[in-house]
């Protein structure tokens, strides 16, 4: 019997994905156990679920030590891994966003600085716009650099708005909406091609929790 | 001994490469590392990446290490009657968006160049089937035809822009992306339908080409799937049927690419081992008449197929001193290897040297 090697987002949202999997069949004991462990394997279904790093998901199936993995879109716009996109999970909804100051006024005659975690998404972005920017590339805690002028705007994941709402930002622009993807390594998509699809449908005629 | 014990995968590969082509009247031609840097410029998106090794030759001209081997092989094989069948195995360098930075790649394969028929181009195919037969009979060749996906796409009347998302999301075998870009009413209802279908189809001919029949196709697309259809039955007569699989996914740059490609897969490799199709456009390109075909088999991905674990380096380590004259040492080592063994003579005991067993002429000595 294939074994799928299924790579899941550490936390709140790879917790989700695994309970919507659950729903429709592929459930792995194991893995609701407390522990330490990050590989879980249910031989009966033909599984093995891990844990990693969000944004090392589209790196773990594009290199096919995992045959699927779910990752959100912010990832794989960001590191445009080549896989397969196969199904939108509708689950970890928010917007990639462009923010600024409330009394910030774009200066058209000036180059922007934008500071970000995702520099390939603001380039793609602003050059569709033809405006020259001057990417400023953060790691953490983005909302900052606006407030002490290290940019002039931030391009990040806006889920409701608070944090934005109390660091005296609003936002200016959404780029594109983010949601969670179910994504396949291309090889293990021909050799497993029976076990991903099926896992895929099964997935896909589920509802998703949260609209 | 089996000699070809001690080949590498990709060694072994290239033997049984060269000696495949060869049977089929493919000539081999060998060519220099370097090419004039123009002749990339003016191609570029032809080329699987943008970034090109580039130095200045003593006589200040831009010269490139090749990153490609079909635009040399069109720019220098003159043509003239019948076809042109060449096969090389070189080294190009470029880059991939995985590895950081330049790498060298090992890369064999063919080119059939002049007035095609459906002869000469089944002929390719089976030629690609084949060569990755010779590594693995589990091998999966996923084939397509361009024509059948632009089809729907100029049947469609997009914007360069709307089209070029069209053919993203295809490559990503994107349904959910197709469907937002209809909602979105960039892409008309019955093109999003269509080309959602073809991506979600995947299996071996004989299952998929009912259904594509079934799909009520524009006339172009038809006329590929026709096309498809009659390569399918011709590699059928090849005994290569259950090998093969229809993917529509596979899309490229339609500048240079048109009609039949296809891209070979082994079990275990996480990505492909071959890629190949019809090229007339890039031939066009070139100021050339006719068509082109062929396909590269990438030799540096079978360093890590199937590869047993490292064992021992050498079966016997032959440990002499200075009691021991020249002549003995060699008597023995001959010895051992008339029996068939490895041998590796030391006068001491070598570092991270793995051996099975080891034969000390200094105790024998004493």
């Amino acid at each position: 019997m294939t074994v799928l090697n299924i790579a899941l987002p550490k936390g709140r949202l790879g917790e989700k994905v695994y309970r919507i999997f659950k729903s429709v069949g592929y459930d792995c004991p194991a893995i609701e156990e407390e522990n330490r462990k990050l590989v879980f394997e249910n031989p009966e279904k033909g599984i093995r679920y891990f844990w990693v790093k969000p944004s090392d998901v589209a790196i773990y199936v594009e290199r096919g030590a995992a045959d699927i993995g779910v990752a959100g879109k912010d990832i794989l716009l960001e590191y445009a891994p080549d896989v397969y996109e196969l199904a939108d999970l509708g689950i970890g909804r928010c917007r990639m966003c462009v923010a600024g100051k409330k009394d910030f006024r774009d200066d058209l005659d000036t180059t922007l600085r934008v500071a970000t975690k995702f520099p390939r998404i603001a380039r793609t972005y602003y050059s569709s716009l033809s405006r020259d920017i001057d990417i400023i590339k953060l790691n953490g805690s983005i909302e900052i650099a606006p407030l002490l002028g290290l940019s002039d705007v931030i391009v990040d994941i806006v889920e409701t708005g608070r944090t934005l709402l109390e660091n005296g930002l609003e936002l200016k622009e959404e780029i594109v909406p983010i949601s969670a993807r179910l994504v396949a390594n291309k090889v293990s998509y021909k050799f497993k091609n029976d076990a991903i699809r099926q896992l895929v449908e099964a997935v896909e005629r589920c509802q998703p929790e949260e609209a | 001994m089996d000699a070809e014990l001690f080949l590498k995968n990709e060694e072994r590969a290239v033997f049984r490469l060269r000696e495949l082509y060869r049977r089929h009247g493919y000539l081999p031609y060998k060519m220099s590392k370097f090419e004039e840097y123009d002749l990339y410029v003016r191609n570029k998106s032809f080329l699987v990446s943008d970034h090109i090794l580039t130095f200045t030759d003593v006589d200040g001209k831009l010269m490139a290490l090749k990153p490609d081997v079909t635009l040399s092989i069109l720019k220098n094989c003159p043509g003239g009657p019948g076809l042109q069948k060449v096969y090389y195995h070189e080294n190009v360098y470029r880059t991939s968006p995985a590895s950081h930075g330049y790498r060298e790649i090992m890369q064999a394969g063919l080119e059939c160049i002049g007035t095609l028929d459906d002869y000469a181009v089944g002929e390719v195919v089976m030629l690609a089937a084949r060569s990755l037969e010779t590594i693995s009979g589990q091998y999966l060749l996923d084939l397509s035809h361009l024509g059948v996906v632009a089809g729907i796409l100029a049947a469609a009347a997009l914007t360069e822009e709307e089209r070029q998302a069209a053919l993203t999301a295809m490559g990503q075998k994107n349904a959910p992306a197709l469907r937002q870009l209809c909602r979105e009413g960039r892409l008309p209802e019955d093109a999003a339908r269509q080309l959602e279908q073809l991506a979600n189809l995947y299996g071996p001919p004989a299952e998929v080409l009912p259904l594509l029949e079934q799909m009520d196709l524009p006339a172009a697309s038809a006329q590929a799937l026709a096309e498809l259809k009659a390569l399918c039955a011709l590699l059928g007569q090849y005994g290569l049927g259950d090998r093969l699989r229809l993917d529509f996914s596979i899309v490229n740059d339609m500048n240079y690419y048109s009609g039949i490609i296809f891209r070979g897969y082994l079990p275990g490799l996480a990505s492909g081992v071959l890629a190949g199709g019809r090229y007339d456009n890039l031939l066009r390109k070139m100021g050339r008449e006719g068509g082109a075909i062929g396909f590269a088999v990438y030799l540096d991905q079978l360093e890590r197929y199937n590869t047993p674990p490292r064992g021992c380096d050498v079966d016997v380590l032959l440990l002499y001193d200075d009691s021991r004259t020249a002549g003995d040492v060699a008597a023995a080592a001959n010895a051992l290897l008339a029996a068939g063994r490895t041998v590796r003579a030391e006068r001491e005991i070598p570092g991270g040297l793995q051996y099975r067993e080891v034969r000390d002429m200094r105790k024998e000595a004493r």
